[in-house]
């Protein structure tokens, strides 16, 4: 090695130790800006070096030269605008997209590789270790670019969110399956040339599609952390093939956490990853669990009678779901909130693991609209806080308030949910009776401590607001 | 199997240890700037496409390091203005005025909140 060799080497590691640091300063938000510059300093000397070694090899034509300036120039502007111009909401879509560009690059990486020794002097087949790397970053690197689009698609509306199904649908993935499998396979045994690498890479951008096409809506943020963790395991294996350390230790970095995200949110959800890629669930029927209380009635509640409870009460505990978030009403629920701190009430916020769209998605959106992080609690922080609670307010949230999951023998039975029950008066706004994701009836509606306030979130809000400013001055 | 390679899969190892650890410390209330700045370090692939162009001769090659290049930029870049963007949102006390906080909020935050509240 080199000494010019082991400076770039000690700086790859460099930037690696900047990854995993500035990820472990993502455990406060105190410090988790401090992390992502961290990692962005890391990442910006990690191209840097790069860009010497290019320069030191000397081997680069004006073309190549331009090639990379240009193409890293108009990548840059895009993400740039989107990075800017995203709405908070649309979140989970740009991480999609994000994941689509990474997983494809990642693939690209290995395309060439692979071209390049097939097509090189003596035409040998590209083999040995290698040859693995090379045939696992193409699979995993195609089906990510694919699936995420498809995803990203599902949650902006431009494909439909419904499950989408055809007959034949699942011959046709099996045998996309199998092709995509069995090139693979080939490709790492070092036989392979040109043509298996072709289909490898057809078969293998088909089952994205196919995969991420029969999934519902409603487990989108799922699937995209699942994509999120196979782009870096993608990018490890790019890594490999390239032998760069940086590659390897980033993308295995991120394998890891995406898989960690995305079984806490299966769990969350009480699904096991395997019955969401497999699809099937929540069709909308009302089958078990409709027994209790379906025959009872729900008492509804006016603005006026639901400012007065939440005026005079000590504690007010807000429960947003993704009610809130589809109606934009993150600013309204904190103006009321505002409005009832002016008049001495506590006022905090339960958020439930997987409320919004993706892990996390509701602090976001509370964050944005002003709220501090100290008034949002997460579930086994405010569940002991219930009894204490005066009111409960339930904005667009359903199934992760709904107590039949402590139970056993119904459809979310186990789901871990906020013990929004044990509040002393319970107020859900909500626009209908409509069932949650998992398609029963929520005993929550039925207790007799709760009350309904059948409306849009926003208009729901503002109703309440304006009728605290009116009655209690 | 070559020295270098059992390095790289020592690595590889060590690195999703690495990964598990520091990620289940993380609360969920940052679950979602988390998976972001995940994603941002994805965009290391960059530093792959921009070495294709070494050995770039052909228009197929070149065509390559392009996308290759272009993607992972649009990774990179985005991924980490993003998350920047999200996490400057949290804070830990509300800013009185509204003004103010929409004008610390940088103006792309200003746009999306102040909208309703101005």
């Amino acid at each position: 090695m080199s000494w010019f060799d082991t400076i770039i080497y000690l700086i790859y590691i460099a930037a690696a130790v900047c990854f995993v640091l500035g990820l472990h300063l993502m455990n406060s938000p105190v410090t988790a800006r401090r992390g992502n510059q961290l990692s962005a300093s890391g990442m910006i000397a990690a191209i840097v070096v790069t860009l010497a070694a290019l320069i030191h090899f000397g081997t680069v034509s004006v073309t190549g030269w331009i090639v990379v300036i240009v193409g890293t120039a108009v990548g840059s502007l895009a993400g740039l605008y989107s990075a800017r111009t995203v709405k908070m909401t649309a979140m989970p879509q740009l991480v999609s997209m994000f994941n689509a560009v990474g997983g494809g690059a990642a693939c690209i990486v290995a395309i060439n590789d692979f071209v390049k020794v097939a097509t090189g002097p003596g035409h040998p087949n590209p083999a040995g270790t290698v040859a693995v790397a090379t045939a696992l970053d193409v699979l995993i690197g195609a089906v990510t670019f694919t699936g995420s689009l498809i995803a990203a698609g599902k949650l902006q509306g431009v494909v439909s969110g419904a499950p989408i199904t055809f007959p034949g649908a699942r011959v046709v993935n099996i045998v996309l399956a199998v092709l995509m499998i069995g090139s693979a396979i080939w490709m790492m045994t070092g036989t392979a040339g040109i043509v298996i690498l072709i289909v490898l890479l057809l078969s293998a951008l088909g089952f994205g599609i196919t995969m991420v096409l029969p999934i519902g809506g409603a487990d989108m943020p799922v699937v995209i952390s699942l994509l999120n963790a196979f782009t870096g395991t993608a990018v490890a294996m790019a890594g490999f093939v390239i032998n760069n350390p940086v590659l390897i230790t980033a993308g295995a970095l991120v394998g890891a956490s995406g898989s960690i995200l995305t079984k806490l949110m299966a769990d969350a959800m009480n699904r096991s990853i395997p019955n969401i890629i497999i699809g099937g669930f929540g069709t909308g029927d009302a089958a078990a669990g409709a027994a209790v209380g379906a025959g009872a009635g729900v008492r509804t509640v006016d603005a006026d009678d639901a400012a007065i409870q939440l005026a005079y009460a000590q504690k007010v505990i807000v429960v947003p779901g993704y009610g809130l978030a589809a109606a934009q009403a993150q600013n309204e629920v904190q103006n009321l909130a505002q409005l009832l701190e002016s008049k001495g009430v506590e006022v905090v916020y339960a958020i439930h693991p997987v409320a919004g769209r993706m892990p996390g998605h509701m602090n976001v959106l509370l964050a944005e609209a002003n709220v501090p992080y100290s008034q949002l609690k997460e579930m086994e922080e405010i569940n002991p806080e219930f009894p204490r609670a005066d009111v409960a307010l339930v904005i667009g949230a359903n199934d992760v308030t709904n107590p039949a999951a402590r139970r056993p023998g119904n459809l979310i039975s186990g789901m871990p949910i906020l013990d929004v029950d044990k509040a002393k008066a319970i107020i859900v706004v909500k626009r209908s009776m409509g069932h949650g994701y998992a398609g029963m009836d929520n005993e929550l509606y039925y207790d007799e401590k709760t009350t309904m306030y059948f409306a849009d979130g926003k208009t729901a809000l503002e109703e309440m607001a304006a009728a605290v400013k009116t009655l209690v001055g | 199997m070559s020295q270098a390679l059992l390095a790289d899969i020592t690595i590889f190892v060590l690195s999703l240890l690495v990964g598990f650890e520091v990620i289940s410390k993380v609360p969920s209330m940052l679950h979602t700037p988390l998976m972001s700045a995940a994603n941002s370090i994805h965009g290391i692939v960059l530093a792959g496409a921009m070495l294709i162009a070494v050995t770039a001769n052909n228009a197929f090659a070149y065509t390559l390091a392009f996308i290759g290049a272009a993607f992972a930029a649009a990774n990179v870049m985005g991924g980490y203005v993003v998350t920047g963007r999200m996490l400057k949102m949290f804070r830990k006390k509300p800013e009185l005025p509204d003004a103010t906080a929409a004008a610390a909020d940088g103006q792309v935050g200003a746009k999306v909140s102040g909208s309703v509240k101005s």
